[in-house]
């Protein structure tokens, strides 16, 4: 016969594992939820490591011009991963609370493919476009910078093709054409024309 | 039918009632008859249609409290066209689309997909009758050709049909309004104290940039442009009599102020053209011999930006770019017209086209120059750009690159850009130029600019101010002109 208080105990037991099970399982769901939300926004660039200097080439909607802005983010090694990072120090940018040229909330770059020989492919997310604001120069001042941006970090790029989710699309919002593969050459050209 | 029906039941009925009725009655049916025509004819709503080959229009019918057309007859002058109706359902074939369409219900089939109309499709005694509101977007998909409707006028236009028309006032004696058609017209000419009314009714007419001309004259103060119930009206509005001629091969209608020496010089054989006879009697119109009109080479294609489902940028909750581009691209017409530049409008309605047409449209007009308009609530002043050329396009022998078909003309662009913003200078507007990645610029093969066009300060709403848009247009319209002869020695 088992005495009453080890029962007593052995179900105060229980209990108190069951009841942290669920504790347990509540606080796993809460932190899934905000790694979800965390997804919609840019991944900034590695806070350690080395740090290297880049050149970004930052539209500012007011006066309607590229401004070069110098910077120092800690890159990785791989040329890919390396565009990757430049670009999203742009957008974080174009993300911050004092925007100069404001991007939609939720706008993200989803990967850079560099593609032999000089072929890079700029891969943003739907919000990105979708959330655009319409018009010929906010258009031109997004498409100039990250292509100027990605001219001036990332060597022996020839030609630039944006895509939307994957696929082309053949405005960006309206007038920016996405339809075809931007020349390098003509954009520094045109980011000159902007500065 | 009906009525003819019952007319003719109505006089066997009164046979037996006796003889000397008879003649009385005989004639019964046809006064009917043409009471309820004149009835008809007074208030009936028609559709005008008008087509690259033919213009025609249909009555309109209201059931349910919507106007609907038969959809058989829009279409059936326009191509091989069949129909057949299988109980509820009403098939429609047009060259190879085949249209399906349901008695009572607004979901149809064109081409295997789903369509769906403002409300719901009528089968009456075989006719199929589609709401009207719903024509361009189902016309657009059965004929695969750009459509315009104007719904309130019930004008419907197939295919680039539309004529434009420029007014100017010649300030000779006797003084002359001299209005230029792109397209030979032959409107019904009538005149009433104060006015000369022109009504067109089969010519596919569009809208100047304002509905209102003024000329800033007593005698001829105004021209005033409306439409409805299918037919399209111009009347010029005078304090003395006015005569109107045609010439240039009905392209030319020219308005004179009546005086006695110029009563004298032209004849005064009616118009043929002209049913309505003149109310005025000291209003004679009379052929003219063709006019010495100075031979237009310089020919300019204006492109209203975005229309129909692609409104472009909303500029403000009721101010949609799309209606900006075509108010200011009917104003620069105008002014292009007024100073010797023919001119063809691509869009002229709430019609959408696509980029590529809009570029095919051009390149068929083989024009000097290719303007595209458009709108910006950012920033000040205009903008003016020339094609960013992609990389890739590598011509093949004769066959050029459809997507950098630019090339050649791009130092013709840059020179009709710095034309346009040396003039916008002089007049203290605030101008900028670029290149840009904005189709359909670098598939133009003719001098193509896109000019943006700002609001003057920081207040949106200016950006449709009258004299705002009038003077942005004629700096435009100046600016081409200091440099038409070199754009067409370029050419």
């Amino acid at each position: 016969m088992i005495p009453r208080h080890l029962i007593f105990a052995g179900g105060v037991m229980l209990l108190a594992v069951f009841s942290l099970g669920i504790y347990a399982g509540r606080m796993r769901g809460r932190v899934t939820q905000a790694e979800t939300r965390s997804d919609s926004r840019p991944v900034a660039p590695p806070a350690s490591g080395p740090t290297e200097p880049v050149t970004l080439y930052v539209a500012y909607d007011e006066p309607g011009t590229l401004r070069v802005q110098r910077s120092a983010i800690a890159l990785p090694s791989a040329r890919q991963q390396r565009a990757e990072e430049v670009l999203r120090a742009l957008l974080e940018i174009y993300l911050s609370k004092n925007s100069p040229h404001p991007l939609a909330r939720g706008a993200d770059l989803r990967a850079v493919y560099l593609v032999t020989p000089g072929i890079a492919v700029i891969d943003v997310n739907a919000a990105f476009a979708n959330g655009h604001r319409s018009g010929v120069l906010e258009e031109e001042l997004t498409v100039a910078s990250m292509i100027q941006t990605l001219n001036a970090n990332i060597p022996d790029i020839l030609r630039v093709k944006i895509l939307v989710e994957g696929r082309e699309r053949e405005t960006l919002a309206g007038h920016a054409d996405l339809s075809d593969f931007y020349d390098a050459a003509a954009v520094s050209q045109l980011a000159g024309q902007l500065q | 039918m009906k009525g003819f029906g019952l007319l003719f039941a109505s006089q066997s009925a009164a046979r037996p009632a006796g003889r000397r009725k008879l003649p009385r009655l005989r004639f019964l049916p046809l006064v009917l008859l043409a009471l309820i025509l004149a009835a008809g004819s007074a208030d009936e709503k028609r559709i005008a249609i008008y087509g690259a080959s033919t213009n025609y229009s249909l009555p309109v019918v209201d059931r349910n409290g919507h106007e609907y057309v038969g959809l058989l007859e829009i279409v059936e002058p326009l191509g091989t066209v069949n129909a057949r109706t299988d109980g509820l359902h009403w098939r429609l074939r047009y060259n190879d689309v085949e249209a399906d369409f349901t008695n009572g219900q607004t979901r149809a089939k064109i081409h295997g997909k789903d369509f769906d109309l403002s409300s719901t499709f009528l089968l009456e005694g075989g006719r199929g009758l589609v709401p009207i509101p719903s024509l361009y977007a189902l016309l657009t998909k059965i004929l695969s050709v750009p459509v315009s409707l104007n719904e309130a006028s019930r004008r419907l236009f197939i295919g680039n049909v539309a004529t434009h028309f420029t007014a100017q006032l010649n300030r000779t004696t006797p003084l002359r309004l001299v209005m230029n058609f792109t397209a030979p017209v032959n409107p019904t000419i009538a005149t009433e104290p104060g006015k000369l009314r022109m009504v067109f009714h089969r010519e596919p007419i569009v809208p100047p940039g304002s509905p209102t001309l003024t000329f800033d004259d007593k005698v001829i103060p105004s021209a005033t442009y409306f439409e409805n119930n299918g037919t399209a009206e111009i009347d010029v509005n005078s304090s003395a009599p006015l005569m109107a001629s045609f010439s240039n091969d009905g392209h030319t209608i020219t308005i004179a102020a009546a005086t006695s020496q110029s009563n004298a010089a032209l004849p005064g054989t009616p118009l043929p053209p002209s049913p309505a006879a003149p109310a005025n009697p000291a209003a004679v119109i009379a052929p003219v011999p063709t006019t010495q009109l100075a031979p237009r080479h310089f020919f300019a294609v204006l492109d209203a930006s975005h229309g129909g489902d692609e409104p472009g940028v909303a500029l403000a909750p009721d101010l949609l770019e799309k209606d900006v581009t075509l108010s200011l691209t009917r104003r620069l017409r105008q002014e292009l017209e007024s100073r010797g530049i023919s001119t063809l409008l691509l869009r002229d309605t709430d019609g959408g086209l696509t980029l590529d047409q809009r570029a095919i449209f051009s390149n068929t007009a083989h024009p000097v120059i290719y303007i595209a308009m458009h709108a910006a609530a950012d920033g000040k002043g205009v903008r003016l750009y020339t094609a960013l050329l992609p990389a890739g396009g590598e011509n093949n022998g004769p066959f050029v690159a459809w997507d950098t078909a630019q090339t050649l003309f791009l130092p013709a662009s840059q020179l009709a850009a710095q034309g346009v913003a040396a003039e916008l200078q002089r007049r203290q507007i605030q101008v900028r130029t670029l290149s840009a990645p904005l189709r359909p610029l670098n598939n133009v093969t003719a001098a193509a600019i896109a000019v943006e066009v700002a609001p003057p300060n920081t207040a949106v709403k200016d950006l449709v101010l009258p004299g705002y848009q009038q003077n942005v247009v004629s700096a435009l319209a100046n600016g081409i002109v200091s440099v038409r002869d070199r754009l067409g020695a370029a050419r």
